[in-house]
């Protein structure tokens, strides 16, 4: 078999029980067993997470660079978008 | 007697697991693929950790004083114990892929019995092992299912490494006097009623693979007695030439 004939896979890891799945890279792959597997050998081996997700490349929907100003400059000036702009009372413990 | 004894079946399973990772080994930077020559690397490397555990301990029961890589680098060719099985060379990806399948299924039910052996260091190693080849047996067998019900070409790769290969495959399962020894002292597994259960392995890969298992292939033995194939002596050559030109250099 060729490497010219394998699609690339995104692998995604959760880096602890109930924490969020971080991009960790890619890698190639012919079917699904052979992603997971390739993405244990390239990326887990050292007791980096508790769970691996894997999804072909071409599956994953991606905005525009020239979408860039249309997508995200709008929240400019918008502060209170941020938790920052809210003032936190000290009485309030363990935010 | 008895210690002599139960070196000589550690030394057997560790020569197992230092041959076959010498074999692997061979595949760095040759791999089909990027992904594939690391995870071929990879498993080398829990092979020759699993050699560690096993000629470390050798050495304890031996009690002279002789390191494990003594043991590793300095043994001749008839004192190497390992099943014939794992020094056959790697030949293309498919041989490679067969003689892994097979030593992976059998240690699969090996190190399953051997977690129950009543020697603790024994057990502790199978349990450690176990996870390993449990996952190793996953990477193989799908290879075996990818490479079968594949192309064409891959199809006409895999079933003559099956038809070769299997001769060595009844040595697995053969008991001498100090495996029968050591099953009498509930220390070692006995081999013979594992071989059912290898055979449905075989057999439910096999079929998912579209490929056939072979009859009637004579069968062929001696490796626990120091007889190999031609294969194992250039293998040493290459593994044992450093420690062999300069005696003792550390690193």
């Amino acid at each position: 078999m060729s490497d010219k004939n394998l699609p690339t896979w995104e692998v995604f890891i959760q880096p602890k029980t109930g924490a969020s799945f971080q991009h960790a890279g890619n890698l190639h792959a012919s079917d699904k067993e052979m992603a997971l597997q390739n993405a244990r050998e390239l990326y887990t081996r050292r007791k980096e997470g508790t769970c691996i997700w894997v999804v072909k490349t071409e599956d994953i929907v991606s905005s525009n660079p020239e979408d860039q100003a249309s997508f995200f400059d709008p929240a400019d000036d918008k502060v209170y978008r941020y938790p920052t702009f809210f003032k936190v009372s000290k009485k309030a413990k363990g935010l | 007697m008895a210690t002599d004894l139960l070196y000589k079946y550690v030394l057997g399973l560790g020569d197992d697991a230092l041959i076959l990772g010498q074999r692997l080994s061979q595949w760095a930077y040759k791999g089909p693929f990027l992904e594939e020559d690391i995870a071929l690397s990879n498993i080398s490397l829990d092979m020759f950790g699993r050699a560690n555990l096993f000629l470390e301990y050798a050495t304890i029961l031996k009690g002279n004083g002789t390191s494990a890589d003594e043991l590793a680098f300095k043994r001749n060719e008839r004192e190497f114990r390992n099943h014939i099985l794992c020094e056959q060379p790697n030949g293309n990806f498919a041989d490679t892929m067969v003689r892994q399948f097979f030593l992976d299924a059998f240690y699969k039910l090996f190190l399953q019995k051997l977690t129950e052996s009543k020697d603790e260091q024994l057990s502790a190693i199978a349990q450690k092992s176990i996870k390993e080849t449990t996952y190793h047996l996953r990477h193989s067998s799908k290879w075996i299912i990818r490479l079968g019900d594949g192309t064409p070409e891959s199809h006409a790769k895999v079933q003559p490494a099956i038809n070769n290969l299997w001769m060595f495959t009844n040595e697995l399962f053969e008991m001498n006097e100090i495996d029968h020894e050591m099953v009498k002292q509930k220390i070692g597994v006995d081999c013979q009623p594992l071989k059912m259960e290898w055979d449905k392995i075989m057999d439910e890969v096999f079929t998912e693979a579209t490929l056939k298992k072979p009859e009637n292939i004579h069968m062929t033995t001696g490796g626990r007695e120091g007889i190999h194939t031609e294969h194992l002596g250039h293998l040493l050559s290459d593994m044992q030439y450093l420690q062999r030109a300069y005696p003792d250099a550390q690193w």
